[in-house]
């Protein structure tokens, strides 16, 4: 029970806590104890010294919005930006049950009356704008790997398409974000055109800015990793005359998998990065947009709230970070070899 | 009479950046049903590729390979390949590993159980029933060179090729693979053509080695015929005296007469 906790832990990435478990295991604390001092205590160090800077430095520093914000005013906001979210969900529950209310009236009244069902329409949280950020580059991401994927492995099998497609790589891989965005807005606008979208088009330029950002790392590593793959094995293959689908499902996605993950994870990397870019600039729902907005509104509190979306943005970046990496272990037939 | 597998006036030119570099040249040996050959040579002169044209890997310039009548060019599981780094897939277990080709041979002929059967047997036959369940990064590399031949004979093939089988392995562990593949031809007695650096190996092992001139542009040598009782004891032979004549042929020709006869 306890080595399989401590696989969980290691491939979660949750290393900090394996001392902690191998002494509740029974292990010899003396040594475990030190391993925690080293993965818990120099970190803790290091985070208290970073708060201690941030505390005194900040305050020598005024801006024209007043003084820069220490972590105590940052803390302050996370507290008042979750109070705004739940006062919102509030709004919305009442909204609703007195619409339901009236309609219920009316029906009594007159059981062939017309009701309105209306949404509510709200001003989005922080917390709204979080999910809609990962929702986005959630989508980007997704899109962006169903592409990259494949035509990674297939360019990884084949050197000549590979040169073929190389240059084209080069010349897009470099691009920023922001040069993509006009273009996807003007594009989007043109051809996702429908009386009842299904999404938003903001939605949709920022997903797309996402995936066309994310595509290369994953399309690189993919077809490096497909290219690297041990001749031997592809022969074995060609000694059982695996056919092509069945060479690529057997053989060529299980060893490359490293390799793909690695891809993976840089392109969720990138495309978080972007995404928040592609928001602020265009004014597109998510956290990118409340950074933007709170830039804007200047109130004495802004920079308060900015810097607890940074660090929002940080964390989660983070999170996806680390989500990655244990699919990257979980999926790895080499559960030894060191991912980082 | 028309031999089992027939390598037949086989030329190979591979194409470099300063033309077409003759690799091999008119190779030409015929290995009867049964038969246990060895080809020996020095590095580079051309072994691995005799092997990967009778496996089809490659295509001859000139001549070709007959297999029982007929003209063998793209690679299959008659003529299975045991690899020099036994070249398992390290994500699929032993038994997994075994099982793919198994699969892949035999699925539209067999059923589960029988595949599953037939899977178990290659691995009894290598001694390898009690890791079937480890990856391969779990076991030596005496035990993966097994589990490869396993692998090569549980699809039955017309022809067995090793490239190099034992040539990572310690002297003990070669030892002993030799004798479990001795034992194994002993009951199966599968046509088995082996690549090997190891002069005792090859007269040991084999019914016939086939030496080969350096390259480029290599071709046979000699070809030796050791007719040796079977089944053969290492340490009995080891004061034999025809054992030690071919031994020491082996040797001279390595030594002496390596170089491509004059023409
Ligand atoms: N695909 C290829 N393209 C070009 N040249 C090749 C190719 N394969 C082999 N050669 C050349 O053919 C010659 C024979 O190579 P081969 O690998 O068959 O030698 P070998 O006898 O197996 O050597 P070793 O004992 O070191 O394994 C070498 O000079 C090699 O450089
Ligand atoms: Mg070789």
């Amino acid at each position: 029970m306890n080595d399989k906790l401590i696989y969980f832990l290691e491939i979660t990435g949750l290393n900090w806590f394996v001392p902690l478990a191998k002494i509740a295991g029974g292990e010899p604390a003396g040594f475990q104890f030190q391993q925690l001092v080293k993965m818990i205590g120099l970190p803790l160090i290091a985070m208290l010294a970073f708060l201690f800077f941030w505390h005194f430095g900040a305050a020598k520093v005024d801006t024209s919005l007043g003084q820069l914000p220490g972590p105590v005013q940052v803390w302050e906001q996370v507290k008042v930006l979750n109070e705004e979210h739940q006062a919102e969900r509030q709004r919305e529950t009442d909204f609703y049950q007195r619409q339901e209310q009236r309609n219920a009236n009316k029906l009594a009244k007159n059981p062939d009356a017309e009701i309105k069902v209306r949404d509510f329409n709200g001003r989005p949280t922080f917390i709204d704008q979080i999910w809609t950020s990962l929702f986005t580059v959630f989508v980007g991401f997704l899109l962006a790997s169903l592409i990259a994927i494949p035509i990674g492995i297939v360019s990884g099998l084949s050197q000549n398409l590979y040169n073929a497609i190389n240059p084209l790589i080069q010349i897009f891989k470099p691009v920023s974000p922001l040069a993509w965005l006009p273009i996807v807005t003007m594009v989007v606008s043109a051809v996702y055109v429908s009386a009842d979208p299904m999404f938003s088009k903001s939605f949709i330029t920022s997903a797309i800015t996402v995936m066309l950002c994310s595509l290369w790392p994953t399309l690189i590593n993919t077809a490096v990793g497909v290219s690297s793959i041990d001749r031997d094995l592809l022969n074995v293959g060609k000694v059982l005359r695996l056919g092509y689908f069945t060479t690529v499902w057997k053989i060529v996605v299980p060893s490359s998998i490293p390799m793909i993950f690695t891809g993976l994870r840089i392109s969720l990397g990138i495309g978080w990065m972007v995404l928040i870019a592609a928001e602020m600039l265009a004014q597109n729902p998510g956290l990118g947009k409340f950074v933007w907005d709170e830039f804007q509104n200047g109130s004495s509190n802004s920079l308060s709230r900015i810097m607890v979306a940074v660090l929002a943005i940080g964390l989660i970046g983070f999170a996806l970070d680390r989500i990655m990496l244990t699919l990257q272990k979980f999926f790895s037939y080499d559960k030894t070899a060191n991912i980082r | 009479m028309e031999s089992y597998l027939n390598i037949d006036h086989v030329s190979i030119d591979f194409p470099t950046a300063n033309g077409p570099f003759r690799a091999l040249d008119n190779v030409n040996i015929q290995i009867n049903k049964g038969e246990f050959v060895s080809i020996i040579g020095h590095s580079g002169c051309g072994k691995s590729t005799v092997m990967n044209i009778v496996g089809g890997l490659y295509q001859a310039t000139e001549g070709g390979v007959i297999l029982q009548g007929k003209e063998v060019n793209e690679p299959g599981p008659d003529r299975a390949i045991v690899f020099q780094n036994h070249a398992l897939f390290p994500w699929l277990t032993c038994y997994q590993n075994v099982e793919l080709a198994v699969k892949s041979v035999f699925g539209k002929t067999r059923n589960r159980q029988q595949i599953r059967d037939w899977t178990l047997h290659n691995l009894e036959l290598v001694h390898m029933t009690h890791a079937k369940d480890k990856l391969p990064a779990e076991i030596s590399g005496g035990m993966k060179q097994r589990i490869g031949i396993a692998r090569a004979l549980a699809m039955e093939p017309k022809v067995l090729l090793m490239d190099e089988p034992f040539g990572a392995l310690d002297a003990l562990t070669r030892a002993h693979l030799q004798d479990s593949l001795m034992e194994i031809q002993a009951d199966l007695n599968n046509t088995v053509i082996m690549i090997t650096h190891d002069v005792d190996e090859a007269v040991l092992l084999s019914d016939k080695i086939v030496m080969m001139t350096n390259g480029p542009a290599a071709s046979i040598g000699e070809i030796l015929q050791v007719d040796l009782p079977r089944p053969r004891q290492r340490l009995d032979l080891a004061d034999n005296a025809d054992y030690n004549h071919y031994r020491s042929e082996v040797i001279k020709f390595l030594h002496q007469r390596h170089a491509r006869k004059a023409a």
